[in-house]
């Protein structure tokens, strides 16, 4: 379990493109040089190019495109680290539930993750947010519900190896209860692959939120969600498509950043 | 290999029979009155009820579910709500643009997943491997619809050949397969790398380096082949994934297939229609999970000779 080498580069630039984005989603009000939300530039009905005055250019309304990124990577952290930690409390409960208690339940809970697997994730997410109303703990909920299959997967798999190993049964042997076995020596033990799911996770939860305001089924406005800015950004590609390339470009950064964690991190155990 | 094969058969229909329960139980949480869709909002009581009996909706829910299992065996998923259509029509007529448009980028990414994970394996460690492992996660972290959006700003400026829009010939499939492709390529070469290490390692061919064979011949006949096997189950089950991506390509190109279908059923919360699409991409899924579990029938040998427990 134990990392055989020292942080390597994808961990440490992933690391600072990940704090990078959380400094600027916490100073965002230091930092823009707009309000998001209201129109600043004298466009009215036409996206203004990239100036000295607008660097990232203006959108239909007149507003500072750079502000609204800004702005809205609070959004987007938000969204994406919210519903990880959902898909977190579902995957690693059914997970650790399945791999500790083995036999009839995990053989129920397998199944039913394998129906989950079936399912095309996004068409499923869009169906339960036209439901129940796009909203932001909608949006939370819904994502956490379509998202824990692969963790629920991993943590069984950990689980499983770890309930036969001699520390747990030892313990079991003395007496110890379910419900300390699971919480005292399961958990502390699947905490690392936890971690390292979470950073993927994230970057599935940005994309996934992403792909929905993009559909027009995320955070309503006016909070300015990258996602939506590129929907909103679509009709003018022709003639403004700064619009949608640095919104774009805010959701690839956010991404890869939580990815290149993820990953140089399986990479240093040799995975 | 009987019982491996019949095993599978069960699983797939047990999966499916629990995605009709999960549809099911949608459509029955969705608020819209099927009655009211169909005889619009200024229908009297005694229409909306008709209508009701019609449809069996005021049979208990058991009922309900047992009639539609019942007609989606035998392919009826009832009428589309808004389209006045049969459902499994508009499929069938939606589904080749989708088949083509997924089929071109499962090839495409697989080709390039390929090649890439070979590459940076072979040089493990070395500076292509780095390069092209951020390059694989790049590809991978890139939001399908914004990759979209962008081929089609460089294509309205630069690639003036192809056409932005719709499903038109040979030419229309280039920017949308692009799109749907990259993004499972840098997920492919990463799996393939780490295989492919994990194979160049073996005993298996340290033997066969041993007995004098070259190294291209070691890493492309016997390591490999064993590194490819897991790639095969990955792509079946990418299939999900894919299926994804095919809705959010479908609504950026304008392409006339059942990802935009089913995009427009959930927004015009067209009932029938959003179960049969839901339905059938999960059946289209559980089909290509067999055909990989066939395919490894003969691609893998040791399950073909392993005996029946």
């Amino acid at each position: 379990m134990t990392p055989r080498r020292r942080i390597n580069w994808m961990e440490l630039t992933g690391g600072l493109m990940v704090a990078g984005l959380i400094a600027v989603a916490l100073l965002a009000p230091l930092l823009a040089p707009h309000d998001p939300t209201r129109a600043v530039a004298p466009t009215y009905g036409n996206p203004g190019p990239p100036s000295a005055a607008f660097p990232l250019g203006t959108d239909e309304l007149g507003r500072d495109v750079l502000s609204r990124i800004i702005y809205g990577a609070r959004i987007s952290l938000t969204v994406g680290i919210a519903a990880v930690l959902v898909t977190l409390a579902i995957g690693v409960t059914i997970g650790l539930g399945a791999g500790f208690f083995g036999g009839a339940t995990d053989f129920l809970l397998m199944r039913f993750t394998d129906v989950m697997l079936t399912l095309p994730g996004l068409l499923l997410a869009m169906a339960l947010v036209t439901v129940l109303g796009p909203s932001l703990l909608t949006i939370l909920i819904v994502i956490g519900l379509v998202s824990w299959t692969q963790i629920a997967r991993v943590v069984r798999a950990e689980s499983l190896t770890l309930s036969q190993r001699d520390f747990v049964i030892a313990a079991r042997a003395l007496g110890a209860p379910p419900r300390h076995l699971i919480v005292r020596h399961l958990l502390p033990n699947v905490m690392p692959i936890i971690v390292v799911m979470a950073a993927l996770g994230t970057s599935g939860t940005l994309l996934l939120d992403a792909g929905l305001s993009f559909l027009g089924l995320g955070v309503p406005p006016p909070a300015p969600s990258w996602g939506r800015m590129i929907e909103e950004a679509t009709i003018y590609f022709r003639t403004a498509p700064w619009l949608a390339t640095f919104p774009g470009l805010a959701i690839f950064y956010a991404v890869l950043g939580f990815n290149l964690l993820g990953y140089g991190y399986l990479r240093r155990r040799g995975r | 290999m009987l019982v491996y094969l019949a095993r599978r058969i069960v699983f797939g229909a047990v999966v499916l029979l629990g995605t009709s329960l999960i549809t099911f139980f949608i459509a029955f949480v969705i608020p819209a009155d099927p009655a009211v869709a169909m005889a619009g909002a200024k229908a009297d009581p005694q229409t909306l009820a008709t209508i009701r009996h019609e449809l069996g909706l005021d049979q208990p829910l058991y009922v309900q579910y047992g009639r539609y299992l019942d007609r989606a065996l035998h392919g009826d998923l009832g009428r589309s709500y808004i389209r006045r259509q049969s459902v499994t029509a508009l499929i069938a007529s939606r589904f080749p643009a989708t088949a083509i448009l997924a089929l071109s980028a499962m090839v495409v990414s697989l080709i390039l997943g390929v090649i890439m994970g070979a590459i940076a394996a072979v040089w493990h460690d070395r500076p292509i491997d780095h390069v092209l492992l951020l390059l694989s996660l790049a590809l991978v972290s890139m939001p399908v619809f914004w990759l979209g959006t962008m081929l089609l700003i460089a294509g309205g400026l630069y690639l003036r050949d192809f056409p932005l829009g719709g499903f038109d010939g040979a030419r229309s499939l280039v920017l949308p397969t692009i799109t749907l492709a990259l993004g499972s390529a840098g997920y492919y070469s990463r799996i393939l790398h780490t295989n492919l290490v994990d194979a160049l390692g073996q005993d298996y061919v340290r033997t066969a380096r041993g007995k004098g064979l070259s190294p291209a011949r070691t890493t492309f006949k016997h390591a490999m082949a064993n590194a490819l096997l897991p790639l095969v189950t990955l792509a079946g089950l990418d299939l999900a994934g894919l299926l994804s991506g095919v809705v959010l390509t479908e609504t950026v190109f304008d392409w006339p297939g059942i990802g935009r279908l089913a995009a427009e059923a959930i927004f015009n919360l067209d009932v029938p229609l959003i179960m049969g699409t839901v339905l059938f991409a999960a059946f289209l899924i559980v089909a290509a999970n067999l055909a990989v579990d066939l395919l490894y029938l003969w691609l893998d040998p040791r399950i073909r000779l392993e005996q029946a427990p």
